[in-house]
């Protein structure tokens, strides 16, 4: 009987219906008695019916909590059932899931239209949250940052400098290549298009007011974004799960001013850094390529550079820097906050720190190539 | 290494398995290690330790901070690699043991960690379906059926199986820790500082729950304690990490043990106390 297949016959006793198991009933064979009663073999078709009054188990090889259950359930049995089984452990194994079992209650069902006005209510209601939350912090970092400015030992020198360490010297490498190549596409591209009007010389206009305007800060801003913002929002978050937040927070440390703004003002001090180093490697990337594709020597990009392109095209872009820096750490700093208990949450709002950082710096963007519109730069 | 060599226990004071009073009594052996050395670089952890687990009893595993009793645990369950010895559970050595024959050893023992080791993405029930399904290949439906029978049966309440883990209280999260560790039924029980963090009554009644699923389901239990009330009132036998060895025994014969450690452990205030009350309980 060592291993026998379970099994589950009906009988009569007495006028009475009796079910008798037999075999090993552990959690790893009852999937064979599955398939058996739902072919309605050997179990007489008796899934789930109900009515038993009596199971005999006495038969029954190794048992084990699933497998108990398995005979109540397959028996349509309740907690009243009466059950034969072997003295000792059977019996109280029996005793033990017959006390805690319960049927399952279906599932109410739900119409379309209530599910999804529910979902759309609580996205509303979470957007809106969120839009007071926002408020809130940056209300809290200016404070701070007022605050720091009359006390300027507020301002945390030495984190501010291990973040600068992080976000702006670790990042050149990455930044630096990455800038290279986007001037190099982009002046092969040029000289290529406007091959065509034989204008290809303007070349040289078309890659530097791309890069000092748009692409040099725009692409180390995604790349900060990616690699600091990220990193913001795990390490905050992380803290945020180890009740590190909390217990700062119980010792009067503000974890704005300890947490939040070193990384704030580092990286807003790094951006400009950065995307000046960007704007230098993607020219240096564009003059490589008009080296190559335009009989034009390095020293003559640089030339014609100074001559025809106006130094505001590179003031724009600077300008904007400081400002994606402080929207990537805010963005990055804001969701590490939010993290709540577990390290999927981490996850989650690592994620959605990146996606809106990048969301951010693109709008904002926008917004300063209309400022710079109306101020004719 | 030399220094480590001599005996820090006189051999001939214990029986075998690092027992003061021999109890095997032709009992089944559960759990069996011999000579059994851990070292972290130069850190000797155990050193010629002997141990034997008997089927179908409690037994709690003592020592001070920094004695090695998790790191015990965590050899015998295979998270170490012990630098020498045998670990022998349900008549298998686990050295070397291939990936086969270890997975069909794991099916056959339950792991309570100490702080839950719930995995944070899933609800309660989600967790205790994990094995299921992996192991034991059942169906949907069933796998709910057993899910929702071992949530009651350490005593959760059923909307607690819905929940995920960062959304249980502490307690909460140790019973749904222990109905995962009970999904396959297993015969072995490892429980990492069950009642840790708990106040006296849940643990009281944790310990109680442990003591009873243990006898209903005929469970050998095997857990690492600093609460001496666990130790008291629901441990057969109690096995003290002394000098990188185990010293096994009752609470009768472990408070006559001459050791200075033991002596300020089992004899302390709350020891005392905690025998004190048994007692009364016991009277009853």
């Amino acid at each position: 009987m060592a291993d026998a297949e379970p099994t589950l016959r009906e009988a009569e006793r007495a006028g009475q219906p009796v079910l008798e198991a037999s075999g090993v009933w552990t959690v790893f064979s009852i999937r064979h008695v599955q398939r058996l009663a739902i072919r309605g073999e050997r179990t007489g078709g008796i899934r789930r019916a109900g009515g038993v009054s009596e199971i005999d188990a006495s038969k029954v090889g190794r048992l084990d909590t699933a497998g108990a259950l398995e005979i109540l359930t397959l028996a349509g049995a309740g907690p009243d059932t009466k059950v034969t089984a072997q003295e000792g452990a059977h019996a109280d194994l029996f005793k033990l899931v017959q006390a805690n079992m319960r049927t399952p209650e279906p599932d109410r069902p739900v119409s379309w239209l209530a599910d999804a006005l529910e979902r759309i209510g609580y996205s509303w209601a979470d957007a809106a949250l969120h839009a007071v939350n926002l408020c809130e912090f940056f209300g809290e970092v200016v404070v701070t940052l007022v605050r720091a400015i009359f006390q300027p030992r507020r301002f945390r020198i030495n984190a501010i400098v291990r973040q600068m360490f992080e976000v702006w010297l670790r990042a050149l490498t990455i930044v630096g290549i990455l800038c290279f190549l986007i001037g190099v596409v982009l002046a092969y591209q040029s000289v290529q298009q406007l091959r065509a009007f034989g204008a290809e010389t303007f070349s040289v206009e078309a890659v530097a007011i791309a890069i000092g305007r748009e692409l040099g800060v725009l692409l180390t801003a995604i790349i900060v974004a990616g690699r600091s913002g990220s990193a913001f929002t795990a390490q905050i978050g992380t803290m945020q799960v180890n009740l590190e937040v909390d217990a700062m927070r119980t010792m009067g440390l503000n974890p704005i001013e300890w947490l939040v703004l070193p990384r704030i003002m580092a990286l807003t001090l790094s951006m400009p850094l950065l995307a000046f180093w960007g704007v230098i490697a993607g020219l240096l990337g564009g003059a490589f390529a008009c080296s190559i594709y335009l009989d034009f020597t390095v020293a003559q990009f640089f030339e014609r550079l100074r001559d025809t392109v106006g130094i505001w095209n590179f003031y724009t872009g600077m300008i904007k820097a400081p400002v994606f820096g402080f929207i990537i750490a805010a963005i990055g700093c804001y969701e590490g906050l939010q993290v709540t208990g577990s390290a999927e949450s981490v996850g989650r709002l690592t994620t959605k720190s990146v996606v809106e950082s990048i969301f951010f710096v693109i709008v904002i963007d926008a917004i300063f190539s209309i400022i710079f519109l109306f101020a004719d730069v | 290494m030399g220094e480590y060599e001599k005996e820090p226990l006189s051999p001939g004071q214990l029986q075998e398995g690092g027992q003061i009073v021999d109890h095997r009594d032709g009992q089944d052996v559960v759990i069996r290690v011999r000579g059994l050395r851990t070292q972290f670089g130069d850190q000797v952890v155990h050193d010629h330790l002997d141990f034997d687990v008997f089927r179908g009893e409690v037994c709690g595993l003592v020592g001070g901070s920094g004695s090695g009793k998790s790191v015990l645990l965590r050899t015998i369950i295979g998270l170490n690699h012990p630098r020498a010895g045998s670990i022998e559970i349900l008549g298998t050595n686990t050295r070397g043991l291939h990936s086969n024959a270890l997975l069909k050893l794991q099916r056959r023992w339950g792991v309570l960690f100490q702080d839950g080791a719930l995995f944070s993405s899933l609800t309660v029930a989600e967790n205790i379906m994990v094995p299921l399904r992996e192991h034991a290949g059942l169906d949907e439906e069933t796998l709910w059926e057993v899910a929702a029978l071992k949530v009651a049966i350490t005593g959760l309440s059923p909307d607690a199986a819905c929940k995920t883990p960062s959304e249980l209280s502490g307690g909460m999260r140790k019973r749904a820790a222990l109905a995962r560790a009970l999904a396959l039924d297993p015969e072995l029980l490892f429980l990492d500082e069950p009642t840790a963090g708990l106040d006296p009554i849940s643990a009281g009644h944790f310990d109680q729950l442990i003591r009873s699923l243990q006898k209903s389901l005929g469970l050998t239990v095997l857990m690492v304690t600093h609460d001496i009330d666990s130790l008291v009132s629901i441990c057969d036998r109690i096995a003290v990490l002394l000098d990188k060895r185990v010293v096994v025994g009752t609470m009768d014969e472990l408070l006559k043990y001459d050791h200075p450690w033991v002596k300020e452990y089992f004899h302390g205030p709350r020891g005392r106390a905690a025998r004190k009350e048994q007692m009364a309980a016991d009277g009853k």
